[in-house]
């Protein structure tokens, strides 16, 4: 890829999304050399308005991910909506490689069919081609499904458009008493659904493999800490952890079965293991520092966690085997004075981390393979990094100008987007997994 | 095993703190020498009327050293500060003459780093300082540690001025 400097440019989509929060998503940093690719209104032949702007869709989370520059609407040649109107030497002396076309149909039964293709622009070639049917609530996962479809023809790399986010809201009311929400929402913001509404704080939101459930940490009731799981969709939920002590950092194992956790019932943090049924506990560490932020390596032989161990905390490994004896935690960071809060790459190839140095706090990934230390962020109170399902994006929780916004950037560190609301504080994000509804 | 050696380092370092002198003859703090203390240093007419006794409670009196419920810490520790001492040996002193009361101490980081970490890092401190009060000879039903981490800040704001009074831990007293 050519010159991959980057620079800076700023769009702001304003919108207001079913929920009464106004979301913002800005486009704070993109690559230069990003695919330039057009994006053609869909059509709509039936009266009324359209009851989708798929194409608005598509061009956002394109233009979110950065690698893509979507040409501006105003700038758009011609609107072919199927192949048989597209005049491809148009679009090449627009400079665009790729085109996206498409229609909206109603359908007699009062749904939809969404109609869409992708072209080689250069080579007047089709990538792809799909017929879509939905209900009118679908049409905008539809949209981001077309995005995955052409993130995926043209980088080669499964999207992670048609996912979501689960993050907490804190707003400020009366003097001295604030409101904790736990939400989810689509992963560009839209569709915000909130979980749980707290008086009290709310903390580590961590989903299940499968996607139903939420591991969570509250502050209700007189005794600190606890752990609920709460399954999204009925709100029916349980708690599973209220020793003396704390009780947080739940995450859950690969194959949905564990909760690895820190407890200090014990007397003071150390990881454990829970079995999800069962309830029992397995105790993984056994050291007088402080143990916590267990994440498990993604194929689930053992858990990465923060320990302060050697004097200042650091992220170390250990394998848990089947049945055998536990393996002994191996130290993973060396550079910098405070690497916690780790979160593995899908692969498990990298993990992303809070990477503190001089006083300023950033998200860093490491190169489990090269040892390489990468530190992608610029800004001095990051924290809280989950990787995209797919591997590319890392979302994370920062502060600008005193209040708290969500923030993704790509792996590369070259494409930065920013999520925040029109009021009070978001953060601690959570990518789901991929999983379907 | 690991565990003793632990709780060993963790008692050697409050006996560093406190230094090798037998700390109840540096610091004779029984309640009554703390009031007597409060009725001179104030002398009004007011404190003459009350025959000698703070008409609040010992432990609202602002001139006793227990009136200090509030201790802070560096970044990233849970050292004891000297000059905590005098008031974490009166808070000793009086949970060993009253035991029907109990506190919480509460643990709080400030806002830097990860969360988890410092939900951590507040029990830590609310653990040295569960310690000094134990190794005074409070017992230990007495003294509850919950750790809130950075979630409930003292003081809003970005800057070392408001993290420094985030970094603490508050003593809650109920029973009395």
């Amino acid at each position: 890829m050519k010159g991959i400097t980057p620079y800076l440019f700023l769009i702001c989509l304003v919108v207001s999304g079913s929920a009464q929060a106004k979301l913002t998503i800005q486009i704070t940093q993109g690559m230069e050399g990003a695919l330039p690719i057009a994006i053609v209104p869909f059509g709509w032949s039936e009266p009324g308005d359209v009851p989708e702007d798929i194409a608005g869709i598509v061009g956002a989370d394109l233009a979110r991910d950065g690698h893509f520059a979507p040409t501006p609407v105003e700038q758009l040649v011609d609107t072919p909506h199927d192949a048989r109107q597209v005049k491809f030497s148009q679009w090449r002396d627009l400079g665009v490689e790729n085109l996206v076309v498409g229609k909206l149909l109603a359908t007699a039964d009062g749904n939809y069919q969404v109609q869409f293709q992708l072209f080689d622009v250069l080579r007047g070639k089709q990538l792809a081609g799909y017929n879509i049917s939905a209900g009118a609530s679908q049409l905008r996962r539809v949209g981001h499904q077309i995005s995955d479809i052409i993130y995926e023809k043209l980088t080669g790399q499964r999207g992670a458009f048609n996912t979501h986010i689960a993050y907490v809201t804190v707003d400020q009311l009366a003097e001295g008493t604030r409101r904790f929400k736990l939400a989810v929402a689509d992963a560009d913001g839209f569709n915000e659904q909130i979980i749980l509404t707290s008086s009290k704080a709310l903390m580590s939101p961590s989903w299940s493999p499968d996607g139903q459930r939420l591991a969570y940490v509250s502050f209700e009731g007189d005794g600190g800490s606890t752990i609920y799981v709460q399954y999204i969709a009925t709100g029916e939920r349980e708690r599973v952890a209220s020793f003396r002590g704390i009780n947080s950092a739940p995450a859950w194992s690969p194959d949905g079965q564990k909760l690895a956790l820190t407890l200090s019932r014990d007397g003071n943090p150390e990881i454990y293991v829970m079995d999800v049924t069962s309830k029992r506990l397995r105790r993984i560490t056994n050291h007088y520092a402080i143990e916590t932020e267990p994440t498990w390596i993604p194929d689930g032989s053992g858990l990465v966690f923060t320990s302060d161990r050697g004097g200042r905390p650091q992220l170390y490994r250990v394998e848990i085997p089947r049945g055998g004896p536990l393996g002994r935690p191996q130290r993973l960071t060396f550079e910098g004075s405070y690497n916690t809060r780790a979160s593995f790459s899908p692969d498990g190839s990298k993990l992303a981390m809070v990477h503190g140095s001089d006083g300023v706090y950033r998200i860093a990934v490491l190169d489990l393979k090269t040892g390489n230390l990468r530190v992608l962020t610029e800004s001095s109170l990051d924290e809280s990094p989950s990787f995209a399902p797919n591997g590319s994006m890392i979302i994370f929780a920062t502060d600008i100008n005193g209040r708290g916004v969500l923030e993704a950037v790509s792996v590369d560190g070259y494409a930065h987007q920013r999520l925040g609301f029109s009021q009070g504080d978001v953060r601690e994000p959570a990518w789901s997994p991929y999983f379907s509804k | 095993m690991k565990k003793i050696t632990g709780l060993g380092l963790i008692v050697a370092a409050m006996l560093a703190i406190n230094g090798c002198s037998t700390m109840d003859k540096a610091f004779p703090l029984e309640g009554a020498k703390v009031d007597e203390r409060k009725i001179t240093g104030a002398g009004s007419t007011d404190t003459a009327a009350l025959g000698g006794d703070f008409s609040g409670h010992a432990l609202d009196d602002p001139n006793s050293p227990l009136s200090q419920k509030v201790f802070y810490f560096d970044l990233n520790s849970a050292e004891i500060s000297m000059g905590d001492r005098n008031a974490l040996m009166a808070h000793a002193s009086y949970l060993i003459e009253n035991p029907e009361v109990s506190i919480v101490a509460e643990g709080h980081a400030d806002e830097r780093g990860s969360r988890e970490y410092n939900l951590a890092l507040g029990e830590r401190r609310g653990k040295a300082i569960e310690q000094l009060l134990l190794i005074q000879g409070v017992n230990r039903n007495q003294i509850q540690v919950i750790s809130y981490g950075e979630e409930r800040s003292a003081v809003m704001g970005h800057g070392e001025s408001s993290w420094r009074q985030n970094r603490r831990v508050e003593l809650r007293y109920s029973g009395y």
